[in-house]
């Protein structure tokens, strides 16, 4: 007593401390303390004087100053709870170390809490400080791990906290931690469903989440709080079907069923009205459709561009090892998916007949429902469906029930031999079963009815009870379908009757010789003889059909059996069933005349002896259909708890647009938003900023006609290439050119400006009219997307190109001049900034690939923050060594694909030199697409590439490039500073053609600026080993500072260092991937020159030496 | 989602709960048992029951049922396939799943199954990932932890988790670099009576390149690249760490199968006379030059067989009385001298003679080819610039090989 009261008081004095510690919980928990004292005492008082023992020296353990033996306590506290044992009077010991440094220590407490909480309501709020504070930690698993515990404590008081802390945890930085915060939002929905409307509006936000860690716990959660909010799925729709495929497989799962439902109320049957399920009826198709036309809508079904978004995004996933992802993919596609494309489905389905038992379980039934309805999906490959000895009961019987679906007159032959085997097995259920599909084989297919039957006679004589009786059973219904030729059979049954003691087989028989006694009238009254025997030792259902038989016989047959029936009538009167007993007061007052039966004798025998409608032997899958497949409501065949049906298809497809997002869909990544004067105000700008005006400005940009966006992509892309073509080469020759591009674009944007003006004023069109922009230059296809992805100098910028556009369209044609002298006077990072914009004219900024979240910002910048990052680490010289704008040399384009190999594609490529937008460590690389063929090509873009790391950022979809026409793209190419060439896929719609970019050395570099000391000094540190030297002949008409120059930069996009005399030219760069100096110097020495290259890379260095070489020698 | 989770053994104890929400009662396992009183064998429990409150969904491996607790609508191959995983994790941290190594590691499985589920839905499955959370349990280690006090329980998030490629940890780094390839097929093949080919197929665990038109369905492991497979049937991928199955494929029966052995038996029980005569000799059909191996024959005879008199020329059998299953274990086959087993069954006096013959399972393994005929002809590895040693080995091995008598 004194050791226990000790541990008490000093339980409540750390449990006093652990409370002024909980001071900031901003709850009283004053009135709460009296409880939990009580609590406390009533713990200590716990019943059960074993465990009591047992639990003691757990408590001291706890309460030891060791880690260790608190750990060992816990751990032993954790194997209680595994057992199921009740060890909650330790809570109070178990709760003080929740704010334990021991990681582990702390995750068995956060199990013991999260188990015992409910219980100790009250004592678990001690812990919540500890989470509160655990929630600001800077590592997101802690943060997180914290979330999880805290919204698992099923604590109701704590609910406003939990919120708070959902909410928080929603916007916190780590996808991590915002998925744990999807799976607080359920616990706390179960706990409280009061909160749902804040919760949705948590949910709601974290459907736009871009991460795939998230996407999938969240629609867990919206599917248990919300799941007819589908308004929320709308603008969230092409988002997930897009990352679906890199979602974690659980995630899949979820996604893939709910996007099923959504799909069933927003887009319109793929199947034929009339032809639901009839794959192979043609011509209903083709009523079908006429019908249709005379109904309503004369135009033939096309599939709304979101549907085929969801069943192309989800094909790839039936090669998942997840039997549950593929089981999902292969439901959506026979919910969703025209008729003649969920065939696909069917492979992968028989190969997870090859999984674990309890898959292939699941799997069977949903394939006994489809091969209902569509036969030929599994037909071939029927022997899958075999049954081996060595089954489950359960698995043989639905192999069974498939086989039975998929027979049909070709392969009928083949099944009933295998059927052979299974009737002889051992396993006698499934042999009854056989017996049952025989008899089902025989009523579908009339060829096989005399076979089947005349099979199913010869098992009457097996030596297996189960075997006779079932066949006597399906032998029955099938007599009843064709009665009149087969009194033989009925004959012999009659004769097996002694020896048959299965009740229901019995009175199957009796039941036949009742219904067919005048085929058989001199062994029927035998028979009732026999039975008026054996009646009372009879199970019920047999004296049942034995009352019946003799009722039949005395209306047909009165003379041989009169006595026999009234015996029989007898016995039933005083038979202890009162089933029995009515059914013979019944029938002796229906069929024996006296003066009280009323009018029904005379009808007597038209009541007993009808002809009777044959019973249908159906599958017992054959309504499973109504429930979504793969649900576990489609496997227990009754509606589970949560359900959800499956809307029919509506027959009008709702408003589209709603999953229109004002950012540039993936679904029409082709689609680039129009026209140059879109530049400032991009998706990003969007993007970040909830500026209304912006929007409002981009959407009546995009308001235009379709005659004027047309217009103003021609506009801008002759405007780019004027812009190019001016800057990569100075001379004069070329402004007349130019000039007269801008002239042309000019007039061009005329009328346009004056729409644009127009459409401003109509901002509440804003949806429709970027819809309608976006599928404007769908058809244009070679509409360049002009989208400044710099977002930090968008602003600035933005305000610069208004004003240029404005001259442009405005004002008569000044441009070359005028532009010239604005880019003089911008310093060079703009420049840069400007004419990668322009570059970038196609590129596709996806609004969830990672790559683009974060491309954007540092794209542009990284040039010169690379190098200031990576001036820190060269110490003073950090300033001087920048990376400049690039140096022009002549551009050469190589050949990606030729027309020919390319069926009419030709495919040309060049280094623009410019420092790439997508990543800092790309290679940017144009490629210039036309069409040299008759037709136009459609869906051009990058399919499958190799090495495997290789990292690539594609251009847009190009949807059309109608013939003659070209376009120019940019893509950036991760070359990891090597050589090896960049192979990939340039697909169209139909074809795809392997193509690779070799990239010559000197492109892998980027110039960089630095005075001569800084060179000298960069030099000096990368001699010896990092040094690669060679004698080159120089032709003498080369020797000028210029020629040299211009050799140099021809091969490798390096920057002149300024340097004083004259016989001495240094270059300078960087590799882009690495970032590592490449220093070139040349000594003129008469007719030739000493070529130095000074880099840590020293095979870069041969090969850039061998070029150089090259090019100056031939020069 | 997933509710609960009870691990119950062959005898009907539950030694294990986890509720993942509130608490369950375990009375609900009672509704699983009566299921399991009226199958004959543990395989033949239906894997979903209902009951009036909630759904239980059992997939059993290794001796141990899982049984899962469900109240709402959920795909059931959701849950079964993450039971298996949950199986397949203790497999790789303890080395096998069984109710002695769950019971003397239950702190650790508690601690996988916290950190599995989180609310019932799937939080981290793959074993990279887990393996960083919580260490797998060695002597050397738990020696390490009592001394220095350190734990099996890491602090940070596994840089898996937040990856697109989970199977693999960033910065790995191994002394020795290897890169080993089995191509295992395995023939699942039913042989009626007189050694005809009733259904025969292929079906193959990890990797293969080239010939593919022959595969018929693959699945892969979510680290190839599809596309890449798609156009050019190649796979790419970047290797997670360890054993993995890379992919499954699947020849399926509509082309020709190699059957590498053929058996002679006759199996037949008198009228009179409680007993039966068996004789099975087993010869080698298309092994493709190479030695069949570890081959051994297993017969679940009907209820009725006591006892087995026999003799084998090759190997030794042995009858297992209560589980009426004779194995007869022959090694190599000598092509030389054809491996035979003959003798009498004793039957149980009085009951009648079976109906049914009992089928054949044949197991057995050749090495170093591939029945498919199918080769990795090429090897290569990128980004990496030391040369890794590549080894591919195949081998065929017996599926659901069944002849049936």
């Amino acid at each position: 007593m004194d050791v226990g009261f000790s541990v008490r008081s000093e339980a409540v004095g750390a449990m006093r401390t652990a409370l002024n510690s909980a001071e900031n919980l901003q709850l009283t928990l004053k009135t709460g303390l009296s409880q939990e004292e009580k609590a406390l005492t009533h713990a200590e008082r716990s019943p059960e004087e074993t465990r009591k023992a047992g639990n003691e020296d757990l408590k001291e353990m706890l309460e030891s100053n060791k880690e260790s033996l608190k750990l060992e306590a816990m751990k032993r506290v954790v194997g209680l709870i595994a057992k199921g044992k009740n060890a909650s009077e330790l809570f109070p010991a178990v709760v003080k170390n929740v704010a334990s440094k021991n990681i582990e220590l702390k995750k068995l407490v956060y199990v013991y809490l999260v188990r015992y909480a409910e219980e100790q309501q009250d004592l678990a709020l001690l812990s919540i400080s500890t989470f509160q504070r655990a929630l600001k930690e800077p590592n997101q698993f802690i943060r997180a791990s914290a979330l999880r515990v805290l919204s698992s404590i099923r604590v109701s008081i704590i609910v406003p906290i939990m919120m708070l802390a959902i909410k928080e945890a929603s916007a916190d930085m780590s996808p991590y931690v915002r998925k744990t915060a999807a799976h607080a939002i359920q616990k706390l929905y179960s706990l409280d469903p009061d909160q749902k409307e804040q919760l949705i509006e948590v949910i709601e936000k974290l459907l736009k989440d871009k991460s795939t860690l998230v996407a999938g716990s969240v629609v867990v959660a919206f599917d248990e709080v919300c799941p007819d909010r589908i308004d929320l799925i709308h603008k969230n729709y092409r988002k997930l079907c897009n990352l679906l495929v890199d979602v974690e497989e659980w995630g899949q799962v979820v996604i893939i069923s709910m996007l099923t439902r959504y799909a069933r109320t927003q887009f319109t049957s793929p199947w034929k009205e009339g032809a639901m399920f009839d794959e192979d009826n043609e011509k209903a198709f083709y009523e079908s459709e006429e019908e249709k036309k005379d109904q309503t809508e004369a135009t033939p079904y096309t599939m709304d561009p979101d549907h085929r978004l969801l069943l192309r995004n989800t094909k790839p996933l039936l090669q998942s090892r997840n039997t549950a992802v593929v089981m999902s993919v292969a439901q959506l596609y026979w919910h969703l998916a025209p008729k003649h494309e969920v065939n696909i489905v069917t492979k992968s389905l028989v190969r997870l007949l090859r999984s674990h038992r309890e898959v292939q379980y699941i799997v069977l039934q949903n394939i006994a429902t489809m091969s209902i309805q569509r036969k030929g999906m599994f037909e071939p490959f029927m022997k899958s469906f075999y049954v081996r000895s060595t089954d489950a009961t359960h698995i043989k019987t639905l192999k069974l029930e498939i086989l039975t679906n998929l027979a049909n007159e070709a392969n009928i032959s083949t099944i009933l031999r295998e059927f052979q085997t299974y009737v002889k097995s051992q396993d006698k259920a499934f042999a009854a079963a056989t017996i049952q599909a025989i008899g089902r084989c025989a009523t579908d297919i009339s060829e096989v009815t005399d076979t089947c039957l005349s099979g199913l006679v010869l098992l009457l004589s097996n030596r297996d009870e189960t075997v006779v009786a079932e066949s006597v059973v399906v032998i029955k219904k099938l007599l009843q379908t064709q009665p009149t030729q087969h009194s033989d059979i009925i004959k012999h049954m009659a004769k097996l009757f002694d020896n048959i003691s299965v009740s229901m087989a019995r009175a199957s028989i009796l039941w036949l010789m009742g219904e067919y006694c005048e085929r058989v009238p001199k062994i029927a009254p035998d028979v009732l003889r026999k039975m008026a025997k054996t009646f009372t030792a009879e199970e019920d259902i047999v004296k049942l059909q034995t009352v019946n038989l003799a009722a039949k016989l005395y209306l047909t047959n009165s003379k041989q059996t009169k006595l026999l029936t009234q015996y029989i009538l007898n016995l039933g009167k005083y038979d202890q069933s009162y089933d029995i007993r009515d059914r013979t007061r019944f029938v002796r007052q229906l069929i024996v005349p006296n003066e009280k039966s009323g009018a029904l004798n005379k009808y007597a025998r038209r009541i007993l002896l009808a002809p009777k409608p044959a019973p249908m032997l159906e599958s017992a899958f054959k309504d499973r259909d109504r429930f979504q497949l793969g649900t576990l409501s489609h496997s227990i065949n009754s509606k589970a708890t949560g359900y959800q049906e499956l809307s029919d298809w509506p027959a009008v497809a709702p408003d589209q647009s709603v999953r229109n997002v004002e950012v540039v869909e993936p679904a029409q990544e082709s689609a680039p938003l129009v026209g140059k004067t879109k530049k400032p105000k991009s998706s990003d700008a969007k993007f970040y900023s909830d500026d209304e005006e912006e929007k409002e400005e981009e959407a009546s940009e995009s308001g235009g006609s379709e005659g004027s966006s047309s217009s103003s992509s021609e506009e801008s892309s002759s405007e780019s290439e004027e812009q190019s073509s001016d800057e990569s080469d100075e001379t004069s020759s070329d402004s007349g050119k130019s000039s007269s591009g801008s002239e042309k674009s000019s007039s061009e944007s005329e009328p346009e400006q004056k729409k644009k003006t127009k459409t401003k004023k109509a901002p509440q069109k804003k949806s429709k009219a970027a819809a309608a922009a976006s599928s404007d230059s769908d058809e244009n296809g070679n509409g360049p997307v002009t989208r400044d992805s710099s977002s930090s100098a968008q602003s600035s910028f933005g305000s610069e190109t208004d004003s240029e556009d404005d001259s442009d369209s405005d004002a008569p044609p000044p441009p070359p001049a005028q532009q010239k002298k604005k880019k003089s006077d911008v310093k060079a990072k703009l420049k840069v900034e400007e004419k990668s914009k322009m570059e970038v004219s196609l590129l596709d900024l996806n609004d969830f690939s990672p790559a683009p979240a974060n491309a954007p910002k540092p794209a542009v910048i990284s040039p010169s923050l690379l190098s200031d990052l990576e001036g820190l680490s060269l110490s003073n010289v950090s300033s001087t060594v920048q990376v400049t704008a690039p140096s022009f040399g002549p551009v050469k384009t190589h050949e990606l694909l030729h027309h020919m190999t390319g069926k009419g594609l030709s495919a040309k490529y060049h280094f623009p030199r410019q420092p790439c937008l997508y990543q800092p460590s790309m290679v940017a690389v144009q490629v210039i697409l036309a069409n040299s063929s008759d037709h136009s090509l459609e869906k051009i873009h990058i399919g499958d590439r190799s090495p495997a790391g290789l990292n690539i950022h594609c251009f847009n979809t190009i949807e059309r490039l109608e013939p003659e026409a070209s376009v120019t793209v940019s893509m950036g190419i991760d070359f990891s500073d090597s050589t090896q060439a960049a192979n990939f896929q340039l697909c169209t719609k139909e074809d795809q053609f392997s193509v690779s970019i070799q990239p010559v050395v000197g492109e892998l570099l980027m110039p960089s600026t630095m005075s001569e000391q800084d060179f000298s000094k960069e030099q000096g540190k990368l001699l010896g080993m990092n040094e690669t030297s060679a004698t080159v002949a120089m032709a003498t008409a080369n020797t000028s500072s210029q020629a040299v120059s211009k050799q140099v930069l021809s091969v490798a996009n390096v920057g002149v260092v300024s340097s004083g005399p004259n016989d001495l030219h240094r270059f300078a760069g960087r590799t882009v991937s690495s970032g590592a100096l490449v220093l070139v110097s040349l000594e003129l020495k008469e007719s030739s020159a000493l070529l130095t290259i000074n880099t840590e890379k020293s095979v870069m260095a041969s090969m850039l030496l061998r070029d150089l070489k090259q090019a100056l020698a031939l020069a | 989602m997933i509710h609960s989770l009870f691990l119950i053994n062959h005898s009907g104890d539950i030694f294990l709960e986890k509720h993942w929400k509130s608490v369950i009662s375990h009375s609900v396992c009672d509704y699983f048992f009566e299921a399991k009183e009226k199958a004959v064998d543990p395989e033949d429990v239906p894997p979903v029951l209902q009951t009036p409150h909630h759904y239980l969904i059992t997939v059993h491996r290794g001796k141990l049922f899982f049984l899962s607790v469900v109240q709402t609508e959920v795909p059931p191959l959701f849950v079964i396939e993450f039971l298996h995983r949950v199986a397949d994790t203790f497999q790789d941290y303890f080395g096998e799943c069984s109710e002695s190594v769950i019971k003397d590691n239950v702190v650790t499985v508690y601690e996988l199954l916290e950190e599995m589920l989180d609310n019932g839905f799937p939080l981290a499955t793959e074993s990279n990932v887990l393996k960083e959370l919580i260490r797998p349990p060695t002597i050397l280690r738990s020696v390490v932890n009592t001394l220095t006090g350190s734990s099996n329980v890491g602090d940070t998030l596994p840089t898996g988790q937040l990856s697109t490629i989970p199977w693999r940890r960033a910065d790995v780094k191994y002394t020795n670099n290897e890169a080993y390839f089995d191509v295992i097929e395995e023939i699942d093949a039913i042989l009626d009576k007189s050694g005809t080919t009733v259904f025969a197929e292929i079906q193959a665990l990890c990797f293969s390149s080239h010939n593919p038109r022959l595969l018929d369905d693959v699945s892969f492991h979510p680290c190839v690249r599809f596309k890449r497979w798609e156009s050019e049937r190649t796979l790419s991928f970047i290797p997670p760490d360890g054993n993995f199955t890379l992919m499954n494929y699947h020849v399926s029966s509509q082309n020709p199968v190699a059957i590498p052995v053929y058996v002679k038996q006759s199996i037949s029980f008198f009228e009179s006379g409680p007993c039966g005569r068996l004789d099975i000799t087993i010869g080698p059909k298309q092994t493709m030059g190479k030695t069949v191996e570890a081959l051994m024959v297993k017969i679940h005879m009907p209820k009725a067989v006591l006892s087995a008199n026999l003799t084998a020329t090759q190997g030794n059998y042995t009858y297992d009385l209560p589980n009426k299953v004779l194995v007869w274990d022959i090694g190599k086959l000598n092509p030389q001298k054809l491996p035979n087993l003959k003798g009498i069954l004793s039957l149980q006096a009085g009951a009648p003679k079976p109906e049914d013959n009992p089928s054949l399972n044949i197991d057995l393994r050749i090495q170093q080819v591939a029945i498919s005929g199918l080769k990795v002809s090429r090897l290569e590895m990128f980004g990496e610039k030391y040369k890794p040693f590549k080894g591919v080995k195949y081998v065929t091995k017996a599926g659901k090989f069944q002849v049936r008598t």
